[in-house]
């Protein structure tokens, strides 16, 4: 009903017409079922391209042409995929224990289930790219460059963790990364001045603004991309539908749950997020089309949290068991790439274990180094460094008590 | 009252109370609540209670009592509220009444709003008041500044509850005190509960108020127990704004504090009175907007010194507000220059260590007191 209205609407651009024909002749459904994808003359060299084909259930789209249904790869690149969801699940699990054995403090949202998405679009971006999130962003500061021990070393409030203990689980920050964000909602507009600034300075690049289904009302959102579309600017938001906010499954949030088509006059694409091939080829695709100059996408990757919201939240009063082990035992992102890369004789069940094993080896040990690193020490110096550029600060910051002022 | 205090000169002698808000604003016959028995029975019909229940049951009672209450929020609803204040609400209320809201605090606060433009009685939820930053033009601008630039035409009745302040562990952008910034608004009224009885008391008054009212609770309070008399208990029982609660009497120096800090400065001064068996009053403020100045002033003139402890931001803040006020109206009583505890001036860091030294906390209080009174 929302198409229709668009597409009787007078403010019709050619593109859009195109587009809708084809859509509407595909008629191809997102699934989170990956299942029928295919690859077929897969060289014998780690590093030789060649072509899969995606599930005809990969994408759907609103007033876009769908991104090609094949992705060039190479048999290296596929393992290493495979290897970064392994290693951000690992690190998810230690944050698990680690919040458990209550070394953890305050929040802690995990992403056990999203790793396709953090993973899919790190490998269609390069460091110049941006990426900005909300606070479930340990994965995403993994693939962007963040290490194992930085980040666990983080939630664990030491010293060397990534943001030196000042920020905690919810916020992280590297080069191209702009967090870890604790304001629902707040991450898109940010992220589309991280687009303008590309556009400004001339880069080529893009930038992936993220969200979450509950996310998606808050009317700063909405804002954003209609700035983005003014002035066209090379953005990508991504909405990642794991169906639920909190508490709140999505269609008790959201007016229109499909997220893909809330730009509106922006056009959208819906990507099975359980796929990180899917992933990694929609958003290859958008990044080519919006810094070819044809403005901000919206994408939804369709995915799935295995976890409560974050460690507090057991996650089973809005939800059933049943929900959460389908998705679990027929949906998962890792061990549906498992499959196809055997399915497709990219590897073997031996190499695979072996990158598991390895895989959970460094972060491991990773984790073990961050734990055995010490916390701030308790200086006010420790304390009131960095609110200000260093230099630049004020003369000095009240204390608790006059006593305690801090003067730089 | 206040008019009649003279800055820096005579103490007005007290006046009485004003009436409670209640009985003027009250536009429903009241029909008799069913009170659940929340917590365990002690002496003298005492009961326990915890912050949490107290607010459940404060919310219960006048959703009872009014059928234009409502109440609208971030999983209010369904999932018995983020941090279980509204549990049991939706089962026993149904949906109408009870609504949970899609994470949009600018919009459901404007809307909230509207509806108490239009004569309803909305309890707005925020999850914290860090999200509240969201919504804050609908808070001040278009809720507290409505009915002043009507005229007096155009009243609204709202209350935004929920927590503030202080929370442990949850880094800079979850762990800030807005009192200072509500307390601050003309055409708002602000009050901070500490016990029990001051969360059902206050957030009662609040919802009779006609007036926007911000009840600013503390997540880390919700599980703490209090003892809730057996008046409190009642369907009727509410908390005046604008009379603190001398929550320990004490002769040797004042201590005007709020919300968490309350608790905090109770230990200290006990405390202190076992170490150097000084007596330190400690006044709850219970509502900032109004603020008790003549219970401070009052105190201040047996005590002769004054140390405020809150957990806010220093400059600006609600401890800055009480000195000058103390200076403006009771500085011919006091014997050293009043003094403040406040948080520290930097964002809340995530590390414990760090986030231990920036906020208030009993040995601070104790050993400031001390130094204060020269033991
Ligand atoms: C402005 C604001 N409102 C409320 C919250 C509390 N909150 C944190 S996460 C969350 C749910 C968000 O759900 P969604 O956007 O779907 O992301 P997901 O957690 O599923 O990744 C809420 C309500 C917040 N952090 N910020
Ligand atoms: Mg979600």
């Amino acid at each position: 009903m929302f198409s229709r209205t668009l597409r009787t609407s007078h403010v019709a651009a050619p593109l859009r017409n195109n587009a809708f024909s084809r859509t509407t002749l595909v008629k191809r459904t997102v699934t989170t079922d990956a299942a029928t994808a295919h690859a077929e003359a897969v060289p014998a060299e780690d590093t030789k391209p060649f072509q899969v084909t995606l599930s005809d259930e990969s994408f759907e789209t609103y007033e876009l042409d769908p991104p090609p249904y094949t992705l060039n790869t190479t048999k290296k690149e596929l393992k290493q995929i495979y290897h970064d969801m392994v290693s951000v699940r690992r690190m998810e699990m230690a944050a698990d224990r680690l919040y458990k054995e209550k070394k953890i403090r305050g929040f802690c949202h995990l992403s056990t289930g999203q790793e396709a998405v953090a993973v899919g679009i790190e490998h269609s971006l390069t460091k110049e790219d941006d990426v900005i999130t909300a606070y479930r962003c340990h994965g995403f500061a993994l693939m962007r460059g963040g290490t194992v021990k930085s980040i666990v070393g983080e939630l664990l409030g030491r010293r060397e963790g990534i943001a030196y203990g000042k920020g905690g689980s919810m916020h992280m920050f590297a080069k191209g990364f702009y967090g870890g964000n604790g304001i629902v909602g707040a991450q898109v507009p940010v992220g589309a001045g991280l687009a303008f600034a590309h556009k400004y300075k001339g880069n080529n690049n893009v930038t992936v603004a993220l969200y979450g289904d509950g996310a998606s009302n808050q009317g700063q959102v909405f804002e954003a991309f209609n700035m983005a579309k003014l002035w066209n600017l090379p953005v990508l938001f991504g909405c990642e539908n794991n169906k639920y906010g909190m508490g709140t499954a999505a269609n008790r949030s959201s007016a229109l749950t499909d997220y893909y088509k809330r730009g509106q006059y922006m056009p959208g694409l819906k990507v099975n997020g359980m796929d990180v091939l899917a992933v990694k080829a929609a958003v290859q695709h958008g990044k080519e089309y919006t810094t070819a100059g044809n403005g901000p996408l919206v994408l939804e990757y369709v995915t799935y949290r295995y976890g409560g919201h974050s460690m507090s939240d057991p996650g089973t009063t809005y939800r059933t068991r049943e929900e959460i082990q389908r998705m679990r035992s027929t949906q998962d992102p890792i061990a549906g790439l498992k499959q196809k890369l055997l399915e497709w004789n990219v590897t073997t069940e031996e190499e695979l274990k072996r990158i598991d094993k390895d895989a959970r080896a460094a972060v491991d040990a990773e984790v073990a180094e961050a734990e055995a690193m010490p916390p701030p020490d308790a200086t006010p110096q420790n304390l009131y460094e960095d609110i200000y550029v260093r230099g630049s600060e004020l003369p000095f910051m009240r204390g608790r008590t006059l006593e305690e002022n801090y003067y730089y | 009252m206040l008019r009649f205090l003279r800055p820096a000169s005579r103490f007005v002698s007290a006046a009485a109370a004003r009436p409670v808000a209640r009985s003027a604003f009250q536009l429903f016959p009241r029909v008799p609540a069913i009170i659940q028995s929340q917590g365990y029975a002690t002496e003298g019909g005492v009961k326990d209670y915890t912050v949490r229940d107290a607010l459940n049951e404060a919310l219960a009672e006048e959703l009872e009592l009014n059928p234009k209450v409502f109440v609208l929020g971030e999983e209010v609803a369904q999932y018995n509220g983020a941090y279980k204040v509204t549990k049991g609400l939706l089962d026993r209320f149904g949906d109408k009444r009870v609504i949970d809201s899609p994470i949009t605090e600018s919009g459901f606060c404007g809307l909230t709003v509207g509806a108490a433009l239009a004569g309803l009685h909305p309890v707005c939820e925020f999850m914290t008041f860090n999200f509240a930053m969201q919504a804050i033009d609908q808070i001040v601008n278009s809720a507290a500044k409505t009915h002043y630039m009507s005229g007096g035409i155009q009243p609204c009745n709202i209350t935004f509850r929920g927590p503030n302040g202080f929370a442990a562990g949850v880094a800079a952008q979850h762990s800030q005190d807005y009192s200072a910034w509500y307390g601050s608004i003309p055409g708002l009224k602000v009050v901070t509960p500490w016990s029990a009885e001051d969360a059902k008391g206050l957030l009662k008054a609040a919802i009779r108020d006609p007036n926007p009212v911000c009840v600013l609770e503390n997540e880390l309070l919700y599980g703490q127990v209090f003892p809730m008399s057996e008046a409190a208990q009642k369907d009727d029982f509410v908390i005046p704004f604008g009379k603190a609660k001398i929550e320990r009497a004490g002769k040797d120096l004042t201590i005007v504090t709020l919300s968490r800090c309350v608790g905090q400065s109770l230990v200290a001064a006990e405390n202190i009175k076992k170490k150097y068996g000084v007596e330190v009053e400690v006044i709850n403020l219970r509502s900032i907007k109004p603020l008790d100045v003549e219970s401070i002033v009052k105190s201040v003139k047996k005590t002769h010194r004054l140390l405020c402890v809150e957990s806010g931001f220093p400059a600006f803040g609600v401890g800055a507000e009480i000195l000058a006020l103390g200076m403006e109206y009771a500085f011919d009583y006091l014997d050293a220059p009043a003094q403040r505890i406040t948080g520290a001036e930097v964002p809340t860091p995530y590390a414990q260590k760090l986030e231990d030294m920036s906020f208030p906390n009993e040995s601070l209080i104790e050993n400031y007191i001390a130094k204060m009174l020269r033991l």
